[in-house]
């Protein structure tokens, strides 16, 4: 493996980049989670210092625990975003397998009119939304916001597959039809297992906008039973808000659940794209 | 189609299904205060709840830059609130003229009010009136008291008397004079050139006289208010083109700032998080012994959604929002919110009294451009925060700003053509 | 029927996406943009045939705003393609290499920024930025250069770009991921091969690796566009509806949401936001169909 000598100084160089970049990255998230700790006049006074003794407080977190049930609107995020990346993820490799794989009458039209959605907010359909989800019973439920985040979903993940699906090896998918498997079984067994990289990096961007997402959540779902986690911090970040206590606070625990669940994931992630990419 | 008849059949349904289980009634208030929930939670809900067994209430509100859009959402999606917080004049006129708010001029508590404060939610001929009127707010300035002393100055009376002030705090070095921002707009139009103009346009004679087309926006009594905002410049903080409304303030409670060019409404946060005396003064006045006018604006009601199913339990509710409890409760728990009924509300905290007690020497106008003026494209409501930023920071001259804003008018406002 | 049979599987892998985006997205969408056609008269919608669009076009008020919108869009989309997507293919280059350390650490901790919400990127950086609580001015001054201090997002001269920078550090990891993903599939014998020859390092990233990722960079660089010309959150929760100052940061998404949901006093006009829609998403099409006919049919692809 290591044949080739490397330059010591390019290394040293390469990992003074990356670790100045991981500053530039990181330094605003600590900064918030650093100060959330702090009482107002510290975080005034010395917004880079370290919470001690003296400057150390939980206020903002009282206040904003007090404000509801986080734990309950914890789980509904977490329903609400990986059911709908599997139904994305699904349906999305689904659909770009038919369109990368097959040459079918109108497979450029049917490309282009599932790739409408990424060029159109979803969000100016919104009122004929809310009233399919009213005539369908499916207002303040879970699902109306998995349905619409699965569809609004759809087009980048198609997108995204199939032109990664079009580098899959013709060879390799007709030695599979040649020993008589169907076209679900090439899918599902031969071609998807190839494009996990793929996979894994759609999910990861569809995850973001869904568990942030603060308008749907607004309209199709904001009793206190289907409440997000993005909805529920929301209080505090009004524009009259001067508690910057509790806003911190909030922020801090918006931002914690989806830091520890993207690396969680991402240990899965890069498993998946290092695995599926040496064949 | 299909969804309509179905929307409007399920409608039906759920309607019927309240009076069939007319037990225990739950009305949803819609508003953008998310400032006031624990207020409305732990005062305001149980005292209406105590007296109205059967009915409960849930104050549900939204961040205010999201309230407008997602309220309208709602409403046409049928899934809105049975109650509706009131913007005042043309965003609430709007609502009632597509059908989404009721009537309310045959409730008994509407005799509470007088013309002026519903004057914000009735129709232009005065026919209708569709929201109960809740508060009004008050400009003027408030100032930290132990800066004052320090520095040895007094609170001024007259504009030139205001800015020795602000030249006596900017030798001194130790207070930024004046804290206000122009990132977030809005504070530069309506705590600056909706706060200082009455004095000049001459609170409602001048703002009737703009609505009639009998004066310009290019009139001096219109231009003044941008040439005084434009001496503001220098006495506002360093990089005060990126300060935001709450590093506003937090520069005058955390004792860094001498003078707020504030909104009444600030009280309760302000009590909260300073730790020194505050005092309020009015806008100055042009000339020593000029009669004085302050900005008392019509600010928030609440109405009636007309597609409700329980409009008869939501009346119960709207006639106590126009009851003298109400309004002893509201004012007292949102200091700087100040009622708008007839009844004699009597206010604990004494820096709120001694604002509203401005009502007594100085003549009431509500901001010049909500009413009427900004029906069209561009709006004044909105074309004005633009210009009074301009003003402060002398990217455009008074001159200048006031032209954009009679430009706007005009293109669109009859009288003015 | 001279032809072969319906092949269903077709059918049957396009028919759950088609109908999901199709009842939710398109038939919603379509609803709303249709009434670019109309017009609001005394509570009726009222069919207006194009009027709205030449008001849009011929209208002084209205098309300063959307020239205005575009051509600040354009740049932001700009300090996308040139800082965004060379940093992302740059740190995915590093990262892929085999003479890095923690790999997994730093690949984690830059694309943080990715997931955060615009909430509160946008409220971290004007902590970091505020000329009054001075995070920014005091590490500046740590570095002698406290002079370069401006308040960056209050100044018409600088507050786009800023913004687009801030933009920048919350988007890299998108085009990271993407690259580092075909990186990594681009078989160990290409390299090998190359290696054998001579070509290593740069050489190498140049020459063997940077071809095979092309496609990536293009998929990349489209959506980077789609994204820019929607884009709007991050300018609404930092620099308000307005988009100050003096509508210096107003892109095309934030002109759109002021115009459609309508903003403070001002009430939203379904129409006319329906139609500054339309020709946004005429101009996206144009760039998207441009992509997909134009470049992507051109481009050649490695199978391995």
């Amino acid at each position: 493996m290591n044949k080739v000598k490397h330059n010591p100084l390019n290394i040293l160089a390469v990992h003074a980049i990356l670790v100045i970049y991981t500053v530039i990255a990181l330094f605003p998230v600590v900064v918030i989670i650093l100060n959330s700790f702090k009482t107002r006049k510290a975080i005034f006074r010395e917004p880079l210092a370290l919470p001690n003794a003296d400057s150390f407080s939980l206020a903002g977190y009282e206040t904003v625990l007090k404000q509801g049930d986080y734990f309950g609107y914890f789980q509904n995020s977490m329903i609400v975003t990986v059911v709908s990346l599997f139904f994305i993820l699904l349906f999305g490799a689904m659909a770009a397998f038919a369109l990368s794989e097959y040459r079918f009458k109108g497979n450029t039209l049917m490309g282009l009119y599932l790739a409408i959605g990424i060029m159109i907010p979803i969000r100016l359909g919104t009122v004929s939304i809310l009233q399919i989800m009213v005539a369908s019973g499916l207002v303040n439920t879970l699902t109306a916001l998995i349905l619409v985040y699965t569809a609004s979903g759809l087009p980048l993940a198609i997108f995204i597959l199939s032109e990664f699906m079009r580098q899959v090896s013709a060879d390799l998918k007709d030695a599979g039809r040649i020993d008589g498997l169907s076209e679900y079984r090439i899918f599902f067994f031969l071609v998807l297992p190839l494009v996990r990289p793929a996979l894994a990096t759609v999910a990861v961007f569809n995850m973001i906008p869904i568990w942030n997402d603060l308008w749907f959540p607004l309209i199709l779902a904001s009793g206190e039973e289907t409440k997000t986690l993005t909805l529920g911090s929301q209080v505090f970040i009004g524009q009259f808000v001067t508690d910057w206590n509790a806003v911190l606070s909030g922020l801090s625990m918006a931002i914690l659940p989806v830091m520890l669940l993207y690396i969680i994931f991402s240990k899965q992630l890069i498993r998946g794209i290092t695995s599926g990419a040496v064949k | 189609m299909i969804i309509k008849t179905l929307v409007s059949a399920l409608l039906t349904t759920s309607v019927l299904g309240s009076f069939a289980a007319a037990q225990e009634v739950t009305l949803t208030i819609e508003s953008w205060r998310n400032d006031d929930l624990t207020i409305w939670q732990d005062k305001l809900i149980p005292a209406f709840e105590a007296a109205n067994p059967g009915i409960k209430v849930v104050f549900a509100p939204t961040a205010p830059a999201q309230y407008n859009s997602a309220l309208n959402a709602k409403l046409e999606g049928g899934t809105a609130g049975d109650l509706i917080t009131c913007r005042p004049f043309d965003g609430s006129l709007t609502l009632y003229d597509a059908g989404n708010l009721v009537d309310l001029k045959d409730l008994d508590a509407m005799d509470n009010f007088g013309d002026v404060a519903r004057s914000g939610w009735s129709t232009d001929d005065g026919a209708a009136t569709f929201c109960v009127p809740m508060a009004s707010v008050i400009h003027g300035f408030i100032y930290n008291k132990e800066a004052f002393e320090e520095v040895g100055v007094e609170v001024p009376a007259t504009v030139d008397d205001f800015f020795a002030v602000l030249d006596a705090f900017k030798a001194d070095g130790n207070y930024i004079p004046l804290s206000m921002g122009t990132a977030d707009q809005w504070e530069a139009a309506t705590m600056g050139y909706a706060n200082i103009g009455p004095n000049y346009w001459k609170g409602e004679e001048g703002r009737n006289a703009l609505i009639a087309g009998t004066t310009k926006l290019t009139d001096p009594e219109w231009v003044a208010p941008f040439a005084q905002l434009a001496r503001w410049g220098q006495y506002l903080g360093d990089g005060y083109e990126a300060q935001s409304y709450p590093d506003s303030q937090n520069l005058f409670t955390l004792g860094r700032a001498a003078i707020y060019p504030a909104g009444s409404w600030e009280l309760s946060g302000f009590n909260a998080q300073a730790d020194f005396d505050m005092g309020a003064f009015y806008p100055p006045v042009p000339n020593a012994g000029d009669e004085c006018y302050i900005s008392d604006h019509v600010d928030i009601a609440m109405g009636l959604n007309a597609a409700s199913p329980n409009a008869a339990q939501a009346k119960v509710f709207l006639e106590w929002v126009g009851s003298e409890e109400f309004a002893n409760l509201y004012a007292n728990s949102l200091p700087g919110f100040f009622s708008l009924s007839n009844f004699d509300v009597k206010m604990e905290d004494p820096l709120a009294q001694e604002i509203v007690d401005w009502r007594k020497g100085c003549k009431s106008s509500i901001r010049p451009f909500h009413q009427i003026l900004s029906r069209g494209t561009p709006g004044l409501a909105t074309e004005y925060w633009q210009t009074s930023v301009n003003a402060i920071r002398s990217v455009q001259t008074p001159e200048e700003a006031a032209g954009q804003l009679q430009d706007a008018l005009a293109s669109w406002y009859e009288p003015q053509q | 029927m001279e032809k072969r049979k319906t092949r269903w599987h077709i059918v049957v892998f396009l028919a759950p996406a088609v109908l999901v985006y199709s009842a939710l997205m398109i038939f919603p969408l379509f609803g709303t943009l249709q009434l670019s056609f109309f017009d609001k008269i005394d509570q009726q919608q009222v069919f207006v045939g194009l009027d709205n669009f030449r008001t849009l076009f011929f209208n002084a008020r209205w098309f300063d705003s959307f020239w205005n919108a575009l051509k600040n869009n354009t740049w932001f989309f700009v300090v996308h393609m040139l800082v965004q997507n060379p940093v992302g293919v740059m740190l995915a280059a590093i990262l892929s290499s085999k003479v890095v350390w923690f790999s997994a650490f730093f690949r984690t901790a830059f694309f943080i920024p990715t997931i955060l919400s615009f909430v509160i990127v946008g409220f971290a950086w004007k902590l970091i930025l505020s000329p009054i609580w001075g995070i920014a001015p005091d590490l500046l001054d740590l570095v002698g250069l406290k002079s370069l201090f401006l308040p960056y997002l209050g100044l018409e001269g600088t507050a786009l770009t800023t913004l687009a920078l801030i933009s920048v550090w919350q988007f890299v990891g998108i085009p990271m991921m993407l690259i580092y993903a075909s990186l990594l599939s681009i078989p160990e014998e290409v390299l090998e091969a190359a290696e054998c020859d001579g070509i290593t390092g740069f050489a190498a990233f140049w020459k063997i690796k940077l071809p095979l990722i092309w496609p990536s960079i293009g998929i990349i660089s489209i959506l980077t566009f789609v994204g820019n010309f929607n884009s709007f959150d991050l300018i609404y929760t930092t620099q308000g509806g307005l988009a100050g100052p003096n509508y210096s940061t107003d892109v095309l998404g934030s002109l759109l949401y002021r115009t459609f949901f309508g903003f403070q006093t001002q009430i939203g006009d379904i129409n006319m936001g329906a139609t500054l829609s339309v020709v946004m998403f005429g101009i996206i099409l144009a760039g998207v169909s441009f992509y997909l006919f134009a470049i992507q049919s051109r481009m050649r692809r490695y199978q391995f």
